[in-house]
């Protein structure tokens, strides 16, 4: 592949990148070249590799096999130092600045001015504070604390002190996900102003405008595989989400033959606030799911469709403004515990942080949440224990060497299937599934397909939540695609193809239709 | 196959160092004028079970809030605080035991509580707020003693009145069959009892989760604040316990009875290898811990090293455990 004028060489190369995380190929063989004063766009669906590839490019991992070149020489960036050396900087999506330190701190941290007697010079690193920022045409407080700052601004400090080190490659993910659309504005003009500047920009993005407005080339991933870099003018709109999605569906998933009966949940003008900034996440969706139905959420990460989950089980405390019904009955959400005597069941997209106890034994963590099944006055069972979670640790067919096996010693697939026995054994109604088959390897995928169908036909209703495509476009019933927590259109099974999925959740400017 | 003999091993790698501090111990051993091994003997060991009860019984304690991934510091000021009320009821304002016994046992699980509360409603850190009881406490043990020693000779209206032991006293300072103290059938009662709740409640198993993930186990319908403020109040009634036997063998309520207790007692579940990040440990693993202190501290003073040499050896030990148990998770 070549570059916008092949005479000049690319500041950086990427050549033959590879990567695998336990069973999972991240990143086999991909390739990118990086020319001075671009920007370039790295899209892909949720797991395609691009977040592995910028941690390899700024030094967080290292790949197995492949090269970076430097300006043509072969490199060697093994840590964020060495990245930074290259004049490599990253500014990621959970911005990284010190909340107590001030403005023209943050900035200059890592090199802060001295004076002769080795304290730092506080006048020449407010100086040279405001010097970066009046180059970004920025006028922040050099003294106010970075913390106090909204989130637009923080992200132009993270920029400056990037500049401050000199950067000429600036890896951006996702940096407009969390700002309201003034400062997305501001910040666009920033980043065609470095271009102009020499700046070479990675820009990591979901958003169809920006990948369209800003970018002069476009590279995609799938899978951990490089697809292609073309320019926006040769990569119409309906081609670039082919290349996104471009597998055939899978025939390995399977349908569920079973009929969606009465209805079991109702949620009417459900909305999500993030607790700190105080943006929506989700924005007022209805929506109604019966038993025995597989009602699909697309969306892409900042879509609500997670936090639409978390939301219903209760994660999030009390949410603003909805009426919830659960099989006729009036729920208000706000507690995990009651949500689980409701019968809903939340499996959470991040089985070790919010899913897993990982010190305890697998039978420990099947148990967890209906403990109490196994207890008569306080007393725990074991026997009882054991009675009540072998059957069904064996109908998910989990591979461990016993019950009382550390959790923590268990495949990813394994883990994942610990986590669904929790919650099958407190026999639910209502099953949340974020993410059911995160970082889990084909054959235990497959069997997890399997569950969802068979809970889905013994009535249970399934709302899911997914980022691999031909997995929600498998087993859904019907699917309702999401875009900045709001529901932007509705498929029926026969309806919904890839395309049309990605192209309503990644629209912005699309009307909302009724839910 | 190996790994299952690995496992057994791993399983019971505290009661082989229990053991082999034991032998160590034995084989140190100075002798008496008839050439008998006086670590050995039944009254060397009696005393030092007797001698560490108290805190053994504030380790049992603090293991359940370890386990939950918190940590209490004022055990030893709640334990002083009861020893005092303790002795100021019954000694002098006659109350019988058969009250004042419950109600010492209350008011330390109540502080207890309160410690609980303020770190599940606030989520304030548990070291901040049981820093801030441990000093709340032994200022109530002042108040109520008026900063003096509760013993049972006492001015009263200007007279100078000494009153008899009351009978609590003398029969938890006693020793069944003139040999084994009651003091230590309390600890090892306590120990057996919280051993069961740890392994055999919702409450032990709810407390384990909590400390191994917050967040898992609020999602899957765990009421944590209860279970945190209970492992709190158990806690406090611990200490409270330990509270009476402190009065009963100082024959006195001492308003700074217990100070750093509460840091022995954490030595002892750390050396028996409870992580101090919760979630993993158990009770038996701080009895093997109480033990292990209280063997070297007994070879130690019978080899005649005085306090100042025992104080450093017992850090040095605490150091070591760690770093041996660091080296095995890895």
């Amino acid at each position: 592949m070549s570059g916008p004028t092949s005479a000049i060489p690319p500041i950086l190369s990427m050549r033959g990148i590879s990567k695998r995380f336990g069973g999972v190929n991240a990143l086999s063989n991909v390739s990118l070249d990086i020319f001075a004063g671009e920007v370039q766009a790295l899209v892909g669906e949720n797991g395609a590799g691009k977040s592995t590839l910028m941690k390899i490019l700024s030094g967080a991992a290292e790949p197995d096999s492949g090269e970076i070149l430097v300006d043509g020489r072969r490199a060697e960036i093994h840590s964020p130092r060495e990245a930074e050396r290259a004049r490599i900087r990253m500014i990621h999506q959970e911005l990284a600045l010190v909340g107590a330190l001030s403005v023209a701190e943050n900035i200059c941290l890592g090199r802060l001015p001295r004076t002769r007697w080795r304290l730092v010079d506080r006048r020449a690193m407010r100086q040279e504070a405001r010097r970066i920022l009046a180059r970004l045409g920025s006028s922040l407080d050099v003294d106010a604390p970075a913390g106090v700052l909204s989130i637009g601004a923080q992200q132009i400090v993270e920029i400056a002190k990037a500049l401050s080190q000199d950067a000429r490659i600036l890896v951006m993910d996702e940096p407009t996900s969390a700002l309201p659309e003034t400062d997305a504005k501001k910040l666009l003009a920033l980043v065609r102003q470095l271009k102009s500047e020499g700046v070479a920009i990675v820009y990591i993005t979901h958003k169809m405008e920006e990948i369209y407005g800003l970018a002069d080339r476009l590279t995609v991933l799938r899978d951990g595989k490089f697809i292609g870099t073309e320019t926006p003018e040769k990569l119409p709109r309906a081609e670039l989400i082919r290349w996104m999605v471009g597998r055939t569906l899978s025939e390995l998933i399977p349908q569920h033959a079973g009929k969606p009966g009465a209805p079991l949940l109702t949620v009417r003008d459900l909305a999500v606030r993030d607790a700190r900034t105080g943006m929506p996440l989700v924005d007022g969706v209805s929506l109604t799911l019966a038993r025995g139905e597989i009602l699909g959420l697309a969306g892409l990460v900042g879509s609500g469709n997670s936090e639409l989950l978390g939301a219903l089980f209760g994660r999030f405390g009390r949410p603003a403004a909805l009426a919830v019904t659960i099989n006729g009955r009036p729920f208000l959400p706000g507690d995990p515990a009651a949500a689980i005597r409701a019968g809903a069941a939340l499996l959470t997209n991040d089985r070790k942080a919010t899913g897993l106890v990982l010190p305890l034994s697998v039978r420990e963590n099947a148990m967890l949440a209906s403990l109490s099944r196994a207890a008569r006055a306080g007393l725990v069972s074991r026997r009882q224990e054991e009675a009540l979670s072998a059957p069904v640790l064996k109908r998910l067919h989990l591979r461990a060497a016993s019950s009382e096996s550390q959790v923590s010693t268990l495949s990813g697939g394994n883990q994942q299937k610990v986590a669904l026995a929790k919650w099958l054994l407190t026999r639910p109604r209502l099953l949340l599934l974020d993410e059911p088959t995160r970082g889990v390897d084909v054959g235990a995928k497959h069997e997890i397909y399997e569950l969802i169908n068979a809970l889905a036909d013994e009535g249970v209703g399934i709302l899911l939540v997914t980022s691999e495509l031909p997995e929600l476009l498998g087993l859904s019933d019907r699917i309702l695609a999401m875009h900045r927590g709001r529901v932007t259109a509705e498929f029926t099974r026969a309806q919904a193809t890839p395309e049309k999925v990605m192209a309503a959740a990644t629209a912005s400017d699309q009307p909302q239709e009724a839910a | 196959m190996t790994l299952k003999i690995r496992q057994i091993l791993g399983a019971s790698r505290p009661l082989l160092i229990l053991a082999a501090v034991f032998v160590l111990c034995a084989a140190l051993s100075p002798t008496d004028g008839q050439g008998a091994n006086t670590f050995l003997t039944w009254g060397s060991q009696t005393n030092m079970l007797r001698f560490m009860s108290e805190y053994g019984i504030l380790a049992a304690g603090m293991t359940l809030v370890i386990l939950s991934g918190g940590i209490d510091l004022s055990v030893g000021s709640i334990l002083g605080f009861t020893a005092v009320l303790f002795s100021w009821m019954t000694i002098w304002k006659d109350v019988p035991a058969v009250l004042a016994v419950p109600a010492c046992l209350a008011a330390g699980a109540a502080l207890g509580g309160v410690n609980g509360f303020l770190v599940a409603r606030f989520r304030i850190q548990p070291f901040v707020v049981t820093l801030a009881m441990m000093v709340v406490a032994r200022g109530l043990a002042k108040l109520v003693s008026g900063g003096q020693k509760v013993s049972t000779a006492f001015e009263q209206n200007g007279d100078f009145v000494t009153k008899p032991i009351p009978p609590f006293f003398d029969f938890l300072n006693d020793r069944i069959g003139g040999t084994f103290p009651v003091v230590g059938v309390v600890f090892l009662a306590a120990i057996l009892l919280l051993w069961g709740a740890a392994r055999y409640t919702l409450f032990g198993r709810h407390l384990y989760a909590i400390g191994g993930n917050e967040e898992a186990a609020r999602l899957s319908g765990v009421r944590v604040g209860w279970a945190k403020a209970g492992a709190y109040a158990v806690s406090g009634l611990m200490a409270a316990l330990a509270g009476l036997c402190d009065a009963a063998q100082q024959q006195q309520g001492d308003p700074e009875a217990g100070a750093t207790y509460e840091l022995d007692a954490i030595a002892a579940v750390v050396i028996g290898g409870t992580a101090l990040t919760g979630g993993r440990g158990s009770m038996s693993l701080t009895l093997v811990g109480v033990l292990v202190i209280g063997y070297i501290d007994q070879i130690l003073s019978l080899k005649g090293f005085d306090q100042s040499q025992r104080l450093i050896a017992k850090g040095l030990i605490i150091l070591g455990a760690v770093l041996l148990q660091k080296r095995e998770r890895v």
